[in-house]
């Protein structure tokens, strides 16, 4: 592997490293607020990536405002989502709280294939596709990559700002480190879940919307993006948001390189294979210390 | 909100109707009138195939109609009872279970993918009943002799293997990378390019997979890079392909890029924008039947298919809708010599008989002669090298 070569891999695996973090911030602030893991989170995405294209490709908007309206719209169904389907059945179980996301996100997936239909759609992507070229490497790097590790890098920011100077962020923590104690202080914990539920559609739409014109969209794109966002928010232990953030990174490398390498299970052929081995590694490390901290609980 | 509600009742009303219709026609085949053949179809209309299920599903509900119009097959009127195996291998195995055991069809077509294909051979095998697949690999129909209930109406991937291969030689290239999907149909493919190389002066210089669903092959293509390889051959269904298409362009990437038939679908065109001109793959005459000369022996069948097709559903015909045309056609031949008063299990064998003694029949794919020894028939001439420019379908010939 030339070291040109190897830039190229970085530069997309950064790119992919990011589409999963924003995904594994959804899953994380939902699951640290309400322990629910949210395998609806996918679709969020799926909702503002094809939405942008109806409104920008389709019914002709600016996209500016396509953007802004379709991360609206992902917003309405996080909120959707948490009242209808989460807060009706508050009584039932952690556990069926989350087959309830399972199938909130088959239902959405449905619908989105009657609106949409199957086929693959392309919004326009933000700012043309001549590819920039790196500095000192032959390695280049599309606009569209640009914007979304920029984006990565700015709802990461800016969702650390809010949890640790915002009083609402305060008590989204306040939640998630003991829902009991903050029940105590007066934090509503209803109101808390569903801003947790709309802020994680608010990424979820973003990163569609952003990600969509690079990766293509289509009505069952949620499905893989889950499954990795899943991977970065594991790594991340599902309860802080930069280790997220550093595990979609580190996963996004580490299949990109590893096609590279071109090594014996380093190939293209394990690509995903990589992403599941790291999963059970981590659940196996993780389930041992997520046990004893039940205990000390 | 009254305008819904009136709406909906009128739906109602719509479904109560039609409901009403099917249990008296159902009563028409009990008072001793001909009974109605029952045909089976299993497609992908959801799920990473679904660019090709919908068409195949349209295409056989608009058949249905025209035949039963036409007052049905000697008198009998045709339904095909179609389940959406959702590109899934188990759902499409139990699918097709319930149309043998409790639908008790006569004979099945489709599945749309190989890998569902594959998946119900000894389903069909061993209840005894003609399956026409509407998938690429030649593994479906050979080894012929464990294939006796088992056709096929696309063109294998061996065929398209030499086309492409035969192509390149004559643009005297011998360098090729090839990027393949790691689905049933993408090994396949693999299969034949890495066996098939030899015999064509070709040597693959890098050998890329990539997984269904994949949404960036910027790494596959980096490597392919850094190879001497003067040409790309991609094997997968349209969305991947496009992937492909857009990263080689992103990286140029700026030697020629062969796909195979997969992509023989406006959503390839749709997804991949301009990336998508200059992509060359070889297909069915179908998407270049403006190209077709009224000599070809499938000119009639191809226009009056796209005529037809067209005035009932948007996005143009595809070769996918086509295979299924050509499998629902040939078991429509086979039930045209079917006895009346046969038991389920004669009926299907007879079919079955049929389908293998189809000699001439030109489908949408090419013109067909089943034997004993050929599942599938495609006679040569069936296929057309074609090139994407400007974002239409034009044939190179």
């Amino acid at each position: 592997m030339s070291i040109d070569q190897f830039a190229q891999y970085l530069i997309s695996g950064l790119t992919d490293g990011s589409i999963y973090a924003l995904l594994g911030l959804g899953f994380t602030i939902i699951y640290a607020v309400t322990r629910i893991i949210n395998f609806a989170q996918g679709e969020f995405v799926m909702i503002g990536g094809m939405l942008s294209y109806t409104l920008a490709a389709s019914a002709g908007l600016s996209i500016p405002l396509s953007i802004l309206l379709s991360i609206l719209s992902a917003a309405a169904v996080g909120a959707i989502m948490y009242l209808l389907a989460i807060r009706t059945a508050r009584r039932a179980s952690v556990v069926s709280l989350i087959i309830i996301t399972i199938g909130f996100s088959i239902f959405v997936r449905g619908v989105a294939a009657e609106i949409w239909g199957v086929n693959t759609m392309r919004p326009p992507l933000f700012s043309g596709k001549t590819p920039l070229s790196l500095p000192f490497v032959d390695a280049v790097i599309t606009p569209q990559a640009i914007w979304i590790i920029g984006t990565a890098v700015v709802v990461t920011i800016l969702l650390h700002l809010f949890l640790k100077y915002t009083m609402v962020g305060k008590a989204l923590k306040a939640c998630a480190v003991n829902p009991e104690a903050a029940g105590l202080v007066g934090i509503n914990s209803k109101a808390m879940a569903l801003i947790a539920f709309v802020l994680a559609a608010v990424i979820g739409g973003t990163s569609g919307v952003v990600m969509a014109p690079h990766i293509l969209a289509s009505y069952d794109m949620g499905v893989m993006l889950g499954l990795k966002g899943f991977v970065a928010a594991s790594i991340g232990g599902f309860k802080n948001p930069i280790a997220t953030v550093v595990g979609g990174l580190l996963l996004g490398v580490v299949e990109n390189v590893a096609v590279g390498l071109n090594w014996g299970p380093f190939t293209s052929s394990y690509k995903h294979v990589i992403a599941l081995a790291v999963l059970l590694l981590i659940l196996l490390i993780r389930s041992g210390r997520l046990a004893s901290e039940e205990r000390a609980a | 909100m009254r305008k819904y509600l009136r709406l909906s009742i009128m739906l109602t009303l719509v479904v109560a109707l039609v409901a009403i219709s099917g249990i008296s026609c159902g009563d028409g085949g009990d008072d001793g009138a001909n009974e109605t053949y029952k045909i089976g179809a299993l497609f992908s209309t959801t799920g990473g195939a679904s660019n090709l299920g919908v068409p195949e599903e349209n295409t056989v509900e608009m058949m249905v109609e025209q035949i039963n119009a036409d007052g049905g097959i000697n008198g009998h009127l045709l339904e095909v009872i179609i389940y959406n195996d959702e590109t899934d291998s188990v759902k499409c195995a139990n699918l097709a279970n319930k149309l043998i055991e409790q639908d008790e069809v006569l004979a099945i077509i489709g599945p749309t993918t190989s890998g569902n294909s594959l998946a119900i051979i000894e389903t069909v095998t061993s209840a005894e009943i003609p399956l026409v697949s509407c998938a690429a690999s030649a593994d479906i129909i050979e080894p012929v002799e464990d294939r006796y209930w088992v056709f096929k109406t696309p063109q294998t991937d061996r065929q398209i293997v030499a086309e492409i291969y035969s192509y390149l030689q004559s643009e005297g290239i011998t360098k090729v990378a090839i990027i393949t999907a790691t689905s049933s149909f993408g090994t396949g493919g693999k299969k034949y390019l890495e066996s098939e190389a030899d015999d064509f002066g070709i040597t693959i210089v890098a050998n890329q997979v990539f997984d269904e669903g994949d949404t960036s092959m910027i790494s596959q293509l980096t490597l392919i890079k850094g190879t001497d390889a003067e040409a790309v051959v991609c094997w997968a269904i349209d969305p991947e392909s496009a992937v492909v298409a857009l990263d080689m362009q992103t990286l140029q990437l700026e030697i020629p890029l062969l796909c195979s038939h997969g992509i023989a679908n406006q959503g390839f065109i749709d997804a991949a924008g301009d990336a998508a001109n200059g992509v060359i793959f070889p297909a069915g005459k179908l998407p270049v039947v403006d190209f077709v000369p009224q000599t070809d022996p499938q000119w009639e069948v191809l226009t009056t298919y796209k005529a037809d097709y067209e005035a009932l559903y948007e996005g143009g015909v595809s070769t996918f809708g086509g295979h299924a045309y050509d499998a629902l056609s040939m078991v429509v031949i086979a039930l045209e010599d079917l006895e009346d008063d046969l038991s389920i299990d004669e009926a299907r064998a007879a079919i079955r008989d049929g389908l293998e003694q189809i000699s001439g029949f030109a489908g949408t794919g090419g013109v067909f002669i089943m034997s004993p020894t050929d599942h599938l028939g495609m006679q040569t001439g069936s296929l057309a090298l074609i090139e994407i420019v400007d974002g239409e379908w034009t044939w190179k010939q």
